[in-house]
Parts: structure tokens; sequence; C-alpha cells
């Protein structure tokens, strides 16, 4: 286990209650840099609160939060500008198109590039490596699940984040798509980056030190 | 927490019904007829307090509620859950002896007067936040945004009464404020006082029973809890 | 689906590669408060021009209701006229109630308001954003159809700039205290009609300034006093209400599952 200066995130002792339910009982997580940490588990496992409850979207019972070492009530901004989450929801408005969605999303690559048919050019890029280029100025509500899907996923090369926390980032995805994501998150881990996913499948990395935590339903 | 309601709570019973059985006393029997309304007026020595106890109660409600979300802690929205029934119900009575005694009065069973349109409205605020509480599933996220409300509609119940007031200028000036000049009679006064005293022991008293139960409620898996349950069988 | 190009690595050399960027810390947080909040604005108001109903069916729900009380009370002028001032009042606070719904429900299912509150942005300064284009799209067409219907309601002509001003300051107020109850319901199914009990006593003190203004003018008096209150409201709730408004967003995220 690496030191506690070269983690990312840290979770300790999580304990979340859903009335009279316990969804996590005392689960710990620790997400170094440059490391893939995979949370997996069976449906109803509480993966997904667990993930949500990481980037302050759920609230804990009992355990505490840590960015950097620091704890998360503190430097909360920070974090949150380090923070790239992809949720359940995909975040994607049915009434705008792919490229308005990823310019209201990632504000920040519009201040990269100076001229906007620069930008548009790089996002017209990265849409036709997810196969959808040509979707580019059409209404969201025109795609489907999958292909919403694939516009959010896109802002994995469009933002700059440090820490990616992902809720089953494979879903509604082709072998292709599938593909594409790994590919993104090992060249992300390989420039310093950090990757928190939940799954009910784990998911192979060629060489890349993943840390899998199982998530059991707690008695 | 619990223990001090438990050990409060009876103390509290015994000087609630002393103290309004001496106010009803003093209110029904010794004090003197009014000499324009008879003895119709008595029923002020319920609607008055009562109509005290429904914005107090509120007070008690939001200024919990924001203790909830300064300070995170749980009695406080505990004690709010547990006012807001007991003030929508001292609401509720006003309401209801209000318009009792408008009808020797005024002849009518209702009256848009300014005092009861804004107990009628403050009954709207307690029952708009009973039903946000009763409408989100998850406990946590209902005592937030039921705290979030109780603040709204505290900064908004003083802009409320006085548009009220404003829009019904032809009301009663308040009949108990003038301590300097009353103009009430002492006799009429003491039990009047009285009676406040006594609804005020009864809401504390209501509510330390209901902040008891709900503390066992939302702790039953504590250990104390178990415990506690075991010992009364036994 | 289409079919896809040779798969290749993600940047290649004319974009810039995520490599050669550090991570800067804080880098979202270079947008200015007023820049976030026209980025919401905007795109609030954009979605409303592509949606025709969402701000043409509470006017026209506006003109029904208005319509319906000489139907239900009599077309006598007289009657009218002295009613005017609070049927046009009454009529726009409820539309209002009915376009509240969707300032926040559709980026709640959506997914845009964690969104919004991960991004580590000021939720109280987007939600400014978002409110106002709610106000444009809701409120100022009630404002603009409102002397129309005060004709048809046989309102005294003198009072027409009182009802658009008092309507103008008070759908603003009517905006943000609404909106404050469809942060609190947005994680509530049906929560339309929550809503509506939510807010309508909130709303008692515009309806009443604002209907009174109206009625003062018509019996030839002055309103200036009513509306500088509806003014100090509009500014109050302009100023207080979005703090309300993105604690209930986050209470509202967080309650989702």
């Amino acid at each position: 286990m690496s030191s506690s200066a070269t983690l990312m995130l840290e979770a300790q002792g999580i304990q979340i209650w859903r009335g009279e339910h316990l969804i996590i009982d005392d689960v710990s997580v620790s997400v170094p840099a440059s490391s893939i940490v995979q949370i997996q588990g069976s449906n109803g496992s509480g993966k997904t609160t667990l993930l949500r409850a990481l980037v302050g979207l759920a609230e804990i019972d009992e355990g505490q939060l840590f960015w950097q070492g620091e704890p998360m009530t503190r430097v909360r901004d920070e974090f949150y500008a380090s923070l790239l989450y992809l949720g359940h929801k995909p975040g994607i408005t049915a009434g705008l198109t792919p490229y308005e969605n990823l310019m209201a999303l990632c504000p920040e690559i519009v201040a990269n590039q100076t001229v906007e048919k620069e930008t548009r050019k790089w996002v017209l890029a990265v849409l036709t490596q997810l196969g959808i280029g040509d979707r580019i100025d059409l209404p969201s509500v025109a795609l489907s699940a999958g292909q919403q899907r694939r516009v959010a996923l896109a802002r994995l090369t469009l933002q700059q984040a440090t820490l990616w926390v992902l809720d089953e980032p494979l879903t509604s995805l082709d072998a292709e798509g599938q593909r594409w994501v790994k590919q993104q998150i090992q060249q992300h881990v390989a420039t310093g980056g950090s990757v928190v996913f939940t799954t009910h499948q784990p998911i192979e990395f060629d060489d890349e030190t993943v840390i899998t935590l199982s998530l059991a339903q707690p008695s | 927490m619990y223990r001090f309601a438990e050990r409060l709570a009876p103390w509290l019973a015994i000087l609630c019904v002393l103290t309004l059985a001496a106010g009803l006393y003093l209110g029904l029997v010794v004090a003197p007829a009014d000499y324009e309304q008879g003895d119709s007026y008595r029923i002020i020595y319920i609607h008055v307090p009562a109509a005290w106890m429904s914005m107090f109660v509120y007070m008690v409600m939001a200024t919990s509620s924001a203790v909830f979300l300064i300070w995170r802690l749980k009695i406080a929205d505990i004690v709010a859950v547990a006012s807001a029934p007991i003030g929508a119900a001292f609401t509720a009575v006003a309401l209801l002896t209000g318009s009792f005694w408008g009808k020797p009065m005024w002849g009518t069973w209702w009256i848009w007067d300014a005092r009861l349109t804004s107990e009628l409205l403050l009954l709207f605020l307690y029952l708009g936040y009973l039903a946000l509480r009763g409408a989100l599933e998850s406990p946590q996220s209902a005592s937030k945004a039921a705290a979030i409300l109780a603040i709204v509609g505290v900064v908004n119940i003083p802009i409320i009464h006085f548009s009220v007031e404003w829009w019904n200028t032809l009301h009663q000036p308040a009949s108990i404020t003038k301590f300097d000049k009353p103009s009430m009679h002492i006799s009429m006064l003491r039990p009047l006082l009285l009676m406040v005293l006594a609804f005020q022991l009864l809401y504390f008293h209501n509510l330390m029973v209901r902040v008891r139960a709900l503390i066992l409620q939302r702790e039953n898996r504590a250990s104390w809890v178990a415990e506690l349950a075991e010992k009364n069988h036994v | 689906m289409t079919s896809k190009k040779k798969e290749g690595p993600v940047n290649t050399g004319e974009f810039p590669s995520k490599q050669t960027v550090e991570f800067a810390r804080g880098q979202r947080h270079d947008a200015s408060a007023g820049h976030l909040c026209l980025r919401f604005f905007q795109r609030d108001l954009r979605l409303a021009v592509r949606s025709t109903g969402q701000w043409l069916n509470p006017l026209l729900f506006f003109v029904i209701v208005v319509s319906l009380f000489p139907l239900g009370i009599g077309p006598g002028p007289a009657t009218l006229a002295t009613i005017a001032p609070g049927v046009l009042w009454v009529s726009a606070l409820l539309a209002m109630m009915l376009s509240l719904d969707s300032i926040f429900a559709h980026d709640y299912r959506d997914g845009t308001l964690e969104q919004m509150v991960v991004s580590g942005n000021p939720v109280s300064v987007m939600v400014i954003g978002k409110v106002m284009a709610h106000w444009v799209t809701s409120g100022l067409p009630l404002v603009l159809l409102s002397p129309l219907l005060g004709l048809m309601m046989q309102l005294p002509s003198a009072a027409y700039l009182t009802l658009v001003v008092s309507l103008l300051l008070g759908t603003l107020s009517l905006s943000f205290i609404g909106a404050i109850g469809a942060a609190l319901t947005v994680s509530i199914n049906q929560g339309g009609v929550l809503l509506s009990l939510l807010v309508l006593p909130l709303t008692v003190p515009v309806l009443i300034f604002g209907s009174s203004a109206v009625s003062a003018v018509a019996s030839g008096l002055e309103a200036s006093a009513h509306l500088s209150l509806l003014a100090a409201i509009a500014t109050l709730s302009a100023s207080l209400a979005p703090i309300a408004i993105a604690g209930a967003i986050r209470i509202g995220v967080a309650a989702s599952r």
C-alpha cells in the first residue's frame, strides 16, 4: 500500500444507512495516484451509493473522506476542481446537441482553445472516435441511450481532471466502445491520473496495478 | 437527552394541569363578564394562548431547523419534527375558537379579519411543512428539505403578516401587547396570562413525549434502546 | 450505430494532448460569477426556445383562466372592472405555479443537477441564471399579454401601466420564491401539487401588494407605495432565495438513487 502522501482520495470506515437498511457497512477505499480502483459487486450491493458518497452526492452516516490527505470538508472545492464524475445519469440534456452539451459540461475546453473553430474540430474528432461524429449537431433526444452515454464519455478526453469517478462506464457500449473506454482509462493512469469505477463484472487491464474492492451485501 | 425528556415530562404534566386548572377557574368563574360581549369573550382564554403558541412553536421549529442545518445536531431536527404537528394543532385551535368567537361578535362564523387570515396562512405553512416531510422518502433529505422550508417560512412570516395587515386595515388592535396601559381589567388579564403559561407547559410536555418517542424510533438500532426494551419487558 | 474509423491514440498531434497539460488545481474556477450565471441563463433560454410548450402552455393557461371568470360570474362590465385586478393577478400567479415544475425537473432527471453540484462552481450563482431564464420565458410573456386580458376584463384604462409594472416586479419574485419550492420537491415524483402547496402561502404578500396596486390606481389612488414594496420583495427574494435553492438542490440530488 502506498503511503498516505501519494493517496489521492481516501475514504475511511464509510457507513451508509437508508432508512432502516444498512447499505454500506464500514467500507474503506484508498485511491493512490496513478491507479485504477474497481468497485465490484452484484446488484444491490451498494456500489453506486458508495461511489456517490465518494463524490459528495450521497450522505455518509459514519466515516470520513480525505482528498490528498486533507479532510474533504475543508478542500471540497479543490476536490471538485480535479474531479470528473460520470454517474448513472449521463448529464446529457435532451434539448441540446451533443456539442452544446459538451460545451456546457466542460467549459474549460473553450479556455484552452483560443478559436471556437478549433474547439469544434477537437470535439468532432473525439465524437468521431466514438462513432457519433455525424450526430454532433443533432438534438440529443434523437440519440439512443448508448449514444448519449458516448457523448458523456467524450468528456474523458475533453476535460482535464486528475480523478475520474465513473459509474458502470461500460454499460450500453459495444465491444469497440468498451475498448475505447479502457484505453482512455489506461492512458489517464499512465499520465498520473486515478480512476475509480464501479462494475458488476471485473474488467481486465493489461499491466496496470488494479485495486479491486468487492462489495458484499451487508448482513 | 432521552433521560432528560423522560424525567422532565411528568413534572411538566403536573405543572401544566395545575396552571390549566387555575387559569380555567379564574377565567371562567372568577373573572367578570364583559359589559359588551357578556360571557362569550371567555373563549379568548383558549383563543389567545393558542394563537400565541402557534407563532411560538413555528419560531421554535425554525430555530431548531437552523441549528440542525448549521451544526448537524440530530436532536434539533427531532425537536422540529416533534413541534410541527403540535404547532399545527394550536393553529387549528386558534382558528376554530376564533371562528366560535366571531359568531356572537360579528354574527358570522368566518370573517376575513387580518389576524384570522394570518392564522390561516400559518396553518398552510405548517401543512406544507408536514406534507413535504411526508413526501420525501429518505429521512435525511426529508429533514434537511423541511428545515430549509421552515427557515424560508420564518423569513416570510413577518412579510405575510405585514401584507395581511395592509390588506385589511379594519381589524381590532392586538389586545394583549399594551401592558403599560391595559385595555383589559386585571381580573381578566391574570387568567389569560395563566392560560398562556399553561399552554406553554402543554407544548413542552407534548414536545418531551414526542421527542422521546422519536429518539426511540430513530435510534432503534442502538444498543441502549434494546436494553431498555428488554428491561421494560421483564 | 454508424461504422467507426480505425482505433487510434486519442490525441493526435494537432489537438492539445492531455499529457502536455499540467493538471492544474482550481482550473475550473476561472469563470467569473457573472459569466457562470450567464452561461446557465443562455442554456435555459435556448432550451425554452426549442420547446415551445414550455413557455406557451402557461401563457395559454393564463388566458383561459382569465376568460373563465366572466363566464362564471357574468359579463357585467362594472363587476368585471371591480374584480379585474384580483382576477388578473391570481391567474398570473397560478400560471407561474404551473411553469415552475420545469425549472429543475428535467435537469434532475438527466443528471445535469448532479453535474452542477460536482462542478465545484457555486450552485447559488448557477441557479440565478436558471431562475432568470425561467422568468424571461414564463413571467415576461404573462406581463406582455396582461394588457390585452385587462381589456377583456374591462380594467379602467388608467391602471394598465400599473398592471404591467406590478406584474413585472411580482413575477420576478414569484420565479425566485417558486424556484425554492421547485428545488425542494425536485426528487419527488408528481411533486407538482405539493410544490403549489408549499409555494402559494409564501406568495401571498406578492399577490396582495400586486393586486392592490392595480386596484388602487383603478379607483384613482396612488400606487407608488405598493410598487416600492413589490420592488423590495423582488430584491429580497432575488438575493436570499438563491441560497435556499442551492441548499435544496444539494439535498434533492443526494436523495436520488
